[in-house]
């Protein structure tokens, strides 16, 4: 028995070392890989190819493809990168797959449209998307949101907008707030309870956790925005009542007989600058945030940018 | 170096294998009880017993190709393990199947190779080997092309290839004509003469009648008797076989311990040959008519058939020599 | 001390020949000369670059495809077939036996990608009419194909140690799917937490990586490929063959062979 235990002792300790071996190298050929070679996710780019090339199992491509995109979105969000190049791409070969797959569109309205690095900064490419799943899905609302939502948002063309709202409230189970937004366009276009509204909904009517998540923020953001709108009003006054800027942000508040310092979502103090600005302490923390900034403020991009 | 110079080739000690059988739930199957036997050097050593028995197990177990449950076996005075011993010893399986691509001088060529036969004795020594086991013009043709009783002499030819001093046959007359038989048994006769050892298995009992020096009967898993075939044959051996008409047993005949059955109008009595006479005598004597006097057949396989008979009836309780 | 692994490694490879198996090269250069033909009516600009990415394409699949059916066999059709039974009681210890198998078929392999490439550069030859200095990437990416099959060879050794021929197809081709995607296996793993990290981690590790082999769509547009990745791609691909030749040998050294 002598020699076949000294051989299973040799190829055990073999199997774990290169075991230990092929995974070091592996986690190094990941980092050298970018650089080597380019991103090659997508090696075949036409949806009608990969369609034929899935030989008839276009469903379980989509779900390949699909997660493909969350994960490149994910990935990619995480380190705040600069450009995501591939969503689009990846969401049409999707959509192609799998045209009834509405969370793919969903998906391409909250993240497709917005700039880097919120989104992909692809406002044409994602109401080409809508219009798409539209055409494949006549009869979902959720669709005629989404498009509408891309329209408003990101390219503010209200009119349109208001257009495509209008349309889907007609559907047969169309949820009332689409009349309401769609009558909202004409009047408070480029309001924040408008903005708000459209972002709650999103929320609600969503089932994937990172639209959630990217609804909550705008509307952290918003509130912020607004909270700053109206500090730096009241700062404005004043300075007109005064002369002078107030001390600090609680000088402010008691002029203004606020019943405490004005906080951001995160419960924060806003801050005062010297030239009478109106601040958040923690700018990381809203990222869709417009206001309350400091000047030059960017998010910086942790993952660098091979496209 | 053992100064003896008997040493026994073959030492089997207590060599067992049990396997799981089912695929849910596992029972355990005993292929072999444990074995205890001793193959002298320079003998030809025959494993008798009927399909199923255990013999192409053990032959398994002693090449390395199965491991055993627990035991272990000494061949050629090595641990049966050790690789060098493998170098010394043939093995022709039972219905051996090779590579068919290959030509029967591909074949062996390969087969030296592995067994380290020196490159420049290779071609003389497979020719040698071809001839010896009766394969001519097969050069170029592909084992493909192969009767079984071509295949069974290639099989023979590659488990002397190396000159080994010790074989291993599993039935190797099997998927011959008569002519092959024979020469497998000249063959075998010569390695015996060549000084070498032949463990085979079969269940043919006249070819180990007449090969065997000594046999070991096996069956189902459990090795019955070992000897030579002789004292085997013994208990059987110098008895007559008695008939004469009527139903009447003289008391004289009795007398003499003779085993007697009675038909409808014969009575048929199994005696020592050397009470013969007497039993004629004591026939006249009474005025019986005698029909015949037939020496009882003297083989291996009246033995053999007597005692897996009386394996079956004790359920297999004795305790197998061992 | 005399080993058995080059005599048995050249008798895999003859099998190979003699069942045929190069025979895979003729439809293989039917394919590519009449691509190279085809695609010269179409479009100037594009035929290297269809000739490149079709004829190596075809030389990683056709590789893979031959790998995994002779490499399925190598061992459980000698089990079947018995004849391992006059292998095994000579002086040949198993574990000699899986890598003498494993060379054959990586040998069967390498000859066969020699004859390819040699197609590969004249189709080429054919559409461009000279090399140039670029087109000395072929070879990077030939040497990345064949390290690929060193992979899959063993793989399908593995599955062929302990499983039925079928089954061993199955296993071996899912898992040359799976280590087409296993980038997207290594990400999920960055990004899971808890349980599911570990085990995502775990099935990365385990799982081949061959998305770091395939470098055919960069070398077609002449990018070069760095050194550090030839190196570590090498290394990567010899440790994981140990690995999985380990894990053949384990499995046979301790097998009943019925």
């Amino acid at each position: 028995m002598k020699p076949r235990r000294k051989i299973t002792g040799i190829a055990s300790v073999t199997l774990l070392l290169s075991l230990a071996a092929s995974s070091f190298i592996l986690h190094r050929v990941d980092q050298l890989r970018p650089q080597a070679t380019l991103d090659e996710v997508l090696f075949l780019s036409s949806p009608t190819v990969i369609q034929r090339a899935s030989l008839g199992y276009d469903g379980l491509m989509a779900c390949i493809y699909w997660t493909r995109a969350v994960q490149y979105f994910g990935y990619r969000h995480h380190y705040h990168a600069a450009s995501y190049n591939l969503l689009a791409p990846l969401l049409e070969i999707t959509t192609r797959l799998d045209p009834h797959l509405i969370i793919a569109y969903e998906f391409g309205a909250s993240f497709l449209s917005p700039k880097p690095p919120q989104g992909a900064g692809e406002p044409q490419r994602a109401v080409e998307l809508m219009q798409y799943g539209i055409q494949q899905n006549p009869d979902n609302w959720h669709l005629y949101y989404d498009l509408g939502f891309v329209y408003y948002m990101d390219l503010r063309d209200y009119k349109k907008a208001a257009e495509i709202f209008q349309q889907g409230s007609q559907l047969p189970h169309a949820h009332p707030f689409l009349k309401i937004l769609a009558a909202q366009m004409a009047q408070h276009a480029g309001e924040y309870d408008t903005a708000r509204m459209l972002w709650s909904a999103t929320y609600e009517n969503t089932q994937d956790k990172q639209i959630k998540e990217n609804a909550i923020e705008h509307l952290r953001a918003l509130r912020v925005d607004e909270d700053v709108q109206h500090l730096q009003e009241a700062v404005t006054r004043f300075g007109e009542r005064t002369g002078h800027l107030p001390e600090n942000i609680a000088e402010l508040a008691a002029a203004e007989h606020l019943p405490g310092v004005p906080v951001d979502p995160d419960g924060q103090p806003y801050k005062l600058t010297p030239d009478g600005r109106v601040e958040v302490r923690v700018p990381d923390d809203f990222p869709f945030a417009t206001m309350g900034l400091p000047p030059g403020y960017t998010p910086k991009p942790t993952l660098r940018d091979y496209h | 170096m053992s100064p003896e110079p008997i040493m026994p080739s073959i030492e089997i000690l207590g060599l067992e294998k049990t396997y799981q059988v089912g695929f849910w739930r596992k029972r355990p199957k005993q292929a072999l009880r444990p074995l205890h036997l001793q193959v002298e050097d320079g003998e030809i050593f025959g494993f008798l017993g009927p399909n199923g028995a255990g013999k192409t197990t053990t032959l398994k177990l002693l090449m390395g190709l199965i491991f055993p449950t627990s035991g272990s076996a000494r061949i050629l005075g090595r641990e049966w393990t050790d690789p060098a011993v493998k170098a010394q010893i043939g093995f022709l399986p039972e219905q051996p199947y090779f590579y068919d691509y290959l030509t029967a001088h591909e074949l062996l060529e390969y087969y030296a190779q592995l067994s380290g036969v020196p490159g420049k004795l290779r071609r003389q020594r497979i020719e040698q080997v071809l001839h010896q086991v009766g394969l001519r013009d097969v050069q170029g043709v592909q084992l493909r092309k192969f009767s079984k009783g071509m295949l069974q002499r290639v099989g023979i030819g590659q488990a002397i290839l190396h000159d080994p001093k010790l074989v291993f046959f599993d039935e190797p007359m099997s998927g011959l004509d008569p002519m092959g038989r024979r020469e497998v048994r000249d063959l075998m006769e010569q390695l015996k003469q060549e000084g070498k050892t032949v463990f085979f298995s079969t269940h043919i009992l006249s070819d180990a009648e007449a090969l065997c020096d000594r046999v070991a009967i096996i069956h189902k898993g459990e090795v019955l008797r070992v000897g030579a075939v002789d004292d085997l044959t013994s208990s059987v051996r110098g008895k007559v076989e008695v008939i004469w008409q009527g139903s009447q047993i003289p008391a004289s005949i009795k007398a003499l311990g003779a085993e007697c059955h009675v038909t409808a109008d014969m009575v048929r009595a199994i005696l020592d040959e050397k009470h013969q006479d007497a039993v004629i005598d004591a026939l006249r004597r009474e005025r019986l008519r005698l029909v015949s006097v037939t020496p009882v057949r003297t083989s291996l396989e009246t033995y053999f058939v007597e005692k897996l008979r009386h394996a079956e009836t004790t359920a297999g309780s004795i305790a197998g020599g061992a | 001390m005399k080993t058995s692994i080059p005599h048995i490694a050249s008798n895999t490879f003859r099998e190979a020949v003699r069942d045929r198996v190069l025979y895979n090269l003729i439809a293989f250069a039917l394919l590519l000369s009449g691509a190279a033909i085809l695609v010269g009516q179409i479009s100037i600009e594009i035929e290297k670059l269809v000739v490149i990415n079709l004829g190596l394409t075809a030389v990683s699949l056709f590789g893979v495809v031959i790998a995994i059916f002779i490499g399925i066999g190598l061992v459980s059709k000698e089990i079947e077939k018995r004849t391992l039974y006059t292998v095994l009681s000579r002086p040949v210890r198993r574990w000699e036996f899986i890598v003498g198998k494993f060379f054959g078929l990586a040998g069967t392999l390498t000859v066969n990608t020699f004859f390819m490439a040699i197609g590969v550069f004249a189709a080429l030859f054919y559409v461009s009419h000279r090399f140039v200095r670029a087109d000395a990437l072929i070879f990077v990416a030939l040497y990345f194909i064949i390290l690929e099959f060193l992979i899959v060879c063993s793989l399908a050794l593995l599955f062929s140690s302990f499983s039925s021929p079928l089954l061993s197809a199955v296993f071996a081709f899912s898992l040359f799917v799976i280590g087409s995607f296993s980038e997207d296996l290594r990400n999920f793993a960055s990004m899971a937490h808890g349980v599911s990290r570990w085990l995502a981690t775990g099935a990365a590790c385990l799982v081949p990586n061959f998305s770091a082999f395939n470098v055919i769509a960069s070398i077609a547009h002449e990018q070069p490929v760095a050194v550090q990745l030839i190196l570590q791609n090498t290394l990567y691909a010899l440790f994981y063959a140990a690995m999985a030749l380990s894990g053949a040998v384990l499995i046979f050294e301790h097998r009943d062979l019925k």
